[in-house]
């Protein structure tokens, strides 16, 4: 038994070694931008070879997890404020943050047809889904968007909250909501037949969504993780990025 | 503890009582059929009852979802009936509780059924009771152990209901918003003194209703026995 351990070990180090070259990073994304990622991980491993490994979650989420602890390379959140504060401790790397998209919010309705504003106001509306404003900046947005385009007390009985901008998503896309705000990104994401209609609201309407990434500690030496964030800033990856629903800071 | 977590610890003890007394309504005759049966149904019946004990709530979760919908036939039934959709609906929470904690309840009973009840119903049947007589003035006072057992690890099971609610709830304050949701809400956004408050109740409580259940049983085995 002792022997065939022996072997093993010695064999997958010598895999690992033969693999140097290329690394492997674990990507902590905010929800929102999985579906991006996802397209871009593909043009990025074709080019240089090295491997993404993609965890998603609400922006809050991912940040309490890195606080306490959970092995990630790189950080893409969905607002400024959570990799600046990480930039402000020991877990990420000083320096390392920048803004690689504006997020943009829509309402989306699978079946709806010129969806607009008015939407918000019909009597016979019953459930909109939006993001967790506590936990993922989308719902923050989202939240602010309501309360200015609507009377806040009788709407507020027709909000469900999906943990992040993919579940409130995926209340709609099951049809179990009518509407929801919801990252452009996402709409984009299906098969055009499957779009149905959306309404932007003008950016002004809301806070800006900056999404900001930040090299953590974990992957300071990563060659993938550093690798992969100059590949985020490169003016081709950011033309496919405003095709893939985002805006560029 | 905030106003928003004692409305969150009043729902989920809500939703539990509720959810415990339909499924002593489903449970029992489910459990007597399943004690009498001889049918080549019972190990199917069996085994469906057993499901959510193995399955991961997120299939559950899943599947409730697109049963809940508006437009498929039980979700659009529903919304026909009270207009309003079982998703993110305590009636929806309530749905996905009988069937998390099914076999909690008819496992228990039929066990009790089975060892306790079957020779008595045979005695009164044969002393000309009718079924429904000897059912509840004799089978049914000779599994109360079971009645006890079933009913309180029901509702124990069901105050710790978490992957469902989550997939179907909608996190609604006062209508979806139990305990567990709300301790996994205060532990992402870091509210680590709100998730000890709320932890501590629900580890109090679980711990004293296991203990009254463990010692209840004890006492009835001496009793018996």
């Amino acid at each position: 038994m002792r022997t065939f351990i022996c072997l093993a070990l010695f064999f997958f180090g010598a895999v690992e070694a033969g693999r140097a070259a290329a690394e492997t990073a674990t990507v902590a994304v905010a929800r929102n931008f999985e579906p991006a990622l996802r397209t871009l991980a593909e043009q990025f491993q074709a080019e240089t070879g090295h491997r993404l490994k993609i965890s998603s979650g609400s922006t809050g989420k991912l940040y309490a997890q890195i606080v306490n602890g959970a092995p990630f390379d790189v950080f893409l959140a969905a607002d400024q404020a959570r990799p600046a504060a990480l930039e402000s401790t020991s877990l990420a790397v000083q320096d390392s943050r920048f803004t690689y998209a504006l997020g943009r919010l829509v309402l989306w309705q699978p079946d709806g047809d010129r969806l607009n504003a008015d939407a918000l106001h019909e009597s016979d509306l019953k459930t909109v889904s939006m993001a967790n404003p506590d936990l993922a900046p989308y719902g923050a947005a989202s939240q602010k968007l309501i309360s200015d385009l609507t009377e806040n007390n009788t709407f507020s009985a027709r909000i469900v909250l999906g943990e992040d901008v993919g579940q409130a998503f995926a209340f709609v896309r099951t049809g179990n909501a009518e509407m929801g705000f919801v990252a452009k990104s996402q709409v984009l994401s299906l098969p055009l037949s499957e779009q149905g209609s959306f309404w932007e609201p003008n950016p002004t309407l809301y806070p800006p969504i900056y999404q900001d990434a930040i090299l953590l500690n974990g992957g300071s030496e990563n060659e993938a993780a550093i690798a992969f964030l100059a590949f985020l800033r490169q003016p081709g990856t950011q033309q496919r990025l405003r095709e893939l629903g985002y805006n560029s800071p | 503890m905030i106003f928003e977590d004692l409305t969150a610890l009043f729902l989920t003890i809500q939703l539990a009582l509720v959810a415990t007394m339909v499924l002593f309504l489903i449970g029992t005759p489910l459990a007597w059929w399943l004690a009498q049966s001889r049918s080549t149904l019972k190990p199917i019946v069996e085994t469906i009852v057993a499901l959510p004990l193995v399955l991961p709530p997120t299939v559950l979760g899943f599947y409730l979802l697109i049963l809940f919908n508006p437009n498929a036939p039980l979700g659009g039934f529903w919304v026909q009936l009270t207009g309003e959709t079982l998703t993110f609906s305590f009636a929806g929470l309530v749905v996905a509780s009988i069937l998390y904690s099914l076999p909690f309840m008819v496992q228990p009973l039929q066990t009790a059924f089975e060892s306790n009840a079957r020779q008595s119903m045979e005695l009164a049947a044969m002393l000309r009771a009718s079924p429904l007589d000897a059912f509840f003035n004799v089978a049914v006072p000779a599994s109360v152990r079971g009645f006890i057992t079933a009913g309180v690890l029901t509702f124990a099971h069901t105050l710790g209901e978490f992957g469902i609610v989550l997939m179907v709830g909608g996190n609604i304050p006062g209508e979806t918003r139990v305990v567990s949701i709300a301790i996994y809400e205060h532990v992402e956004t870091l509210r680590y003194g709100q998730a000890h408050a709320l932890s501590l109740v629900l580890l109090a409580m679980a711990f004293v209703i296991l203990l009254l259940v463990y010692r209840f049983n004890r006492r009835a085995a001496i009793h018996v026995g």
